[in-house]
């Protein structure tokens, strides 16, 4: 009997959802389950394109819904990891969470929960520090437009965020890294592609786009960060570990110092 | 705007305000409405300064002209420095633009005391009320209270503040004397007396009447200096818990004073900030609020100060031994809140880890517990413990060899060979 089999699917969670749902109908007890555009076909290996289908991924999503709120969660944010191999290893937690007669989702001793769980907190973070690290700077259409360069896709997890704070203007944020970002019109949040030629990281050159007030403010944060230091207290080190280096190109507050 | 004049004030003012430590901005259920600008939730923060304080609030004084003449404040009377004051549209401007750029959760607003106590209350709230009521904000504002304002003012204050707070400064009465003989330390209560009974009064009306306004949701908060006045930790933690119990404080913040005057009441210029007893103090605080501990059990008349070598959890479990080895996989969650080495966030991981098997070392490591401090505390589902009869001094021994802290260099009595 086939137990193992390389299923490729479109990159999207439904697709994922979709995928799992097929495997789970051959009884598959390892899915390699790919993304098409990294695709690696296996010498020997039996492969089945996936086409994703909302009814069958709608079925899954439920079934775990059923079982386990928190793993809802903990799968969605660990997907978004974009990790190598999240895809097998999720289908082992969702065989897991299925198969058992008591809930595992709690169980940190074992090891697939504990990774899933722990890659969750990590795309929980992320979330977190882009919701803080996200700064708007206003174009001269009205628009306010953030550069982010996040180590996970977490713009979808951002979205709402965003849509409940900034009501009454509109705002654009753009994942520099995986080429798309999110508009909010006043009406709705839509899914957008943009085609940057430059990208503003830096504090000397001053982009047209802007108007001219932006720069006047970002002088004004720069100095209000400035001036709330107790210098007598510096700690550089607790410093860099809140505000990674990585992150401070697209900061108003540290383009100076990239 | 004349963004130059802005930028000067703006310097002297957030310069100012920089002391004072609360820069909270949870608490709140404020949410966005009719589509205008902003909400609170559980509070973010936007950047850290480089001395690695959480900045989530534009954190800034009205004015820094003020009447009084306290020893420890950088603002006063006798102090000569520049001094500014914004206009109320200066500070509703900067905040809002601010805010619209993702640089800040809301606005900190202090001031000092000029004309009189009510004067200058009034004129904190006339910002609140504009950026409420004209620009339909919705994100989160955090009040001082000013010494001696009115009760009329202070009502007036919670509705359209999330947060009052006003610092008690030094903790006791005959400090205060000493450092601030124009403060009277009843001033200081009145307003957070006030706040304190609205709060409650809102409450109970929300119980009959759902739509009732909110009242300072974030409650109130306070502040104190340490070090500046030789007062003992008993002092401190003993009036924090007065405050917690009495004014139904959100938070007492603790702040290691920063020597800015030749004063000869206080400690001179150049000498350092205790921040190692300012951690202690709010481990001590967190002990209090969450772990289940009372304010007597750490610190009493025997013990007026807390150890600046061992935190003060480690410092009680080596004091009461009896209580100890503890069953990881059979204590109540109250005791197994009470290892040295055991946070909250383990607790919970034992208790729901606990359930599926019998937790061993292994698995305690990899949960995330401090073992180097634990291990003499616990026993597990292992044959190895720590069977030796050890007294005190010697656990505290091994547990200070075995670890690395950042502070190390300030307790250490050992002259280092290298260096």
């Amino acid at each position: 009997m086939n137990t193992s089999k390389t299923l490729v699917y479109d990159g999207s969670f439904n697709g994922f959802l979709t995928a799992v749902f097929v495997g789970f109908e051959q009884k598959l007890t390892h899915a390699n389950i790919q993304k098409n555009s990294q695709f690696q076909s296996g010498l020997f290996a039996d492969t089945e394109t996936i086409f994703t289908n909302i009814d069958k991924a709608q079925r899954v999503w439920n079934g775990v819904r059923k079982k386990s709120n928190s793993a809802v969660k903990n799968i969605y944010f660990a997907f978004l990891s974009e990790q190598n191999t999240i895809e097998a290893l999720l289908y082992h937690y969702i065989q897991k969470l299925m198969g058992g007669t008591y809930l595992g989702a709690t169980d940190f001793s074992d090891t697939s929960v504990l990774k899933i769980n722990q890659l969750s907190h990590k795309v929980g973070r992320e979330k977190h520090r882009m919701e803080a690290f996200v700064r708007f700077q206003l174009t001269k259409d009205d628009v306010y437009f953030a550069n982010i360069e996040p180590d996970f896709d977490v713009l979808p997890l951002i979205s709402k965020h965003f849509r409940n704070r900034y009501a009454d203007q509109q705002w654009i944020i753009y994942d520099v890294k995986r080429k798309y970002g999110i508009f909010y019109d006043l009406q709705t949040v839509e899914v957008i592609s943009l085609d940057l030629t430059d990208i503003q990281t830096n504090s000397i050159e001053k982009s047209n786009a802007f108007t001219d007030e932006e720069y006047e403010y970002q002088d004004l944060w720069n100095n209000y960060f400035k001036s709330t230091t107790i210098k007598s207290r510096i700690n550089t080190k607790l410093h860099v570990q809140h505000v990674p280096k990585r992150y401070w190109k697209y900061l108003s507050e540290k383009k100076e110092a990239v | 705007m004349d963004f130059n004049r802005i930028k000067e004030k703006l310097n002297i003012l957030a310069d100012a305000a920089k002391y004072d430590v609360s820069c909270s901005s949870s608490g709140s259920n404020r949410k966005n409405k009719n589509n205008g600008l902003g909400d609170t939730g559980n509070g973010i923060c936007h950047t850290y300064t480089e001395d690695g304080r959480c900045v989530s609030l534009l954190k800034i004084l009205l004015t820094n002209h003020c009447i009084f003449d306290c020893a420890y404040c950088v603002t006063r009377k006798s102090n000569d420095i520049q001094r500014a004051a914004f206009k109320i549209q200066e500070v509703v401007d900067l905040t809002i633009n601010f805010y619209r750029r993702n640089y800040i959760e809301g606005l900190f607003l202090s001031s000092g005391i000029f004309k009189s106590a009510d004067h200058t209350m009034e004129r904190l709230i006339a910002v609140a009320k504009k950026l409420r009521e004209e620009e339909n904000f919705n994100g989160y504002i955090h009040l001082k209270s000013i010494p001696g304002a009115s009760d009329e003012l202070m009502y007036e204050a919670g509705l359209y503040a999330d947060r009052l707070s006003v610092n008690i400064e030094i903790p006791t009465i005959s400090g205060l004397k000493l450092l601030a003989p124009d403060k009277k330390h009843e001033d200081f209560i009145k307003p957070m007396r006030k706040v304190k009974d609205e709060i409650i009064r809102y409450k109970e009306e929300r119980k009959i009447i759902k739509s009732t306004a909110k009242y300072a949701p974030a409650g109130q908060s306070t502040q104190m200096i340490v070090g500046a006045t030789g007062e003992s930790d008993k002092d401190i933690m003993y009036s924090a818990t007065h405050f917690y119990k009495n004014y139904k404080m959100k938070r007492v913040y603790y702040s290691g004073y920063v020597p800015i005057s030749t004063d000869s009441r206080l400690p001179s210029l150049g000498s350092e900030v205790p921040m190692l007893r300012e951690n202690r103090l709010y481990q001590t605080d967190w002990l209090l609020r969450f772990y289940g501990f009372g304010v007597n059990e750490i610190l009493d008349a025997d013990n007026p100060n807390l150890d600046m070598d061992i935190d003060p959890k480690l410092m009680w479990a080596l004091r009461n031994l009896n209580h100890f080895p503890v069953d990881i996989n059979k204590a109540e969650p109250r005791m197994l809140a009470r290892i040295p080495g055991i946070g909250m966030g383990s607790v919970h991981k034992i208790i729901s880890g606990r359930k599926y098997r019998s937790l061993n070392w292994e698995h305690l490591k990899k949960m995330g517990i401090a073992l180097n401090r634990a291990k003499y505390f616990i026993i597990c589902n292992s044959n190895d413990w720590e069977r030796r009869d050890l007294d005190a001094a010697t656990i505290k021994g091994m547990i200070l060899q075995s670890q690395n802290g950042k502070f190390k260099n300030q307790y250490n009595n050992q002259l280092s060979l290298f260096n």
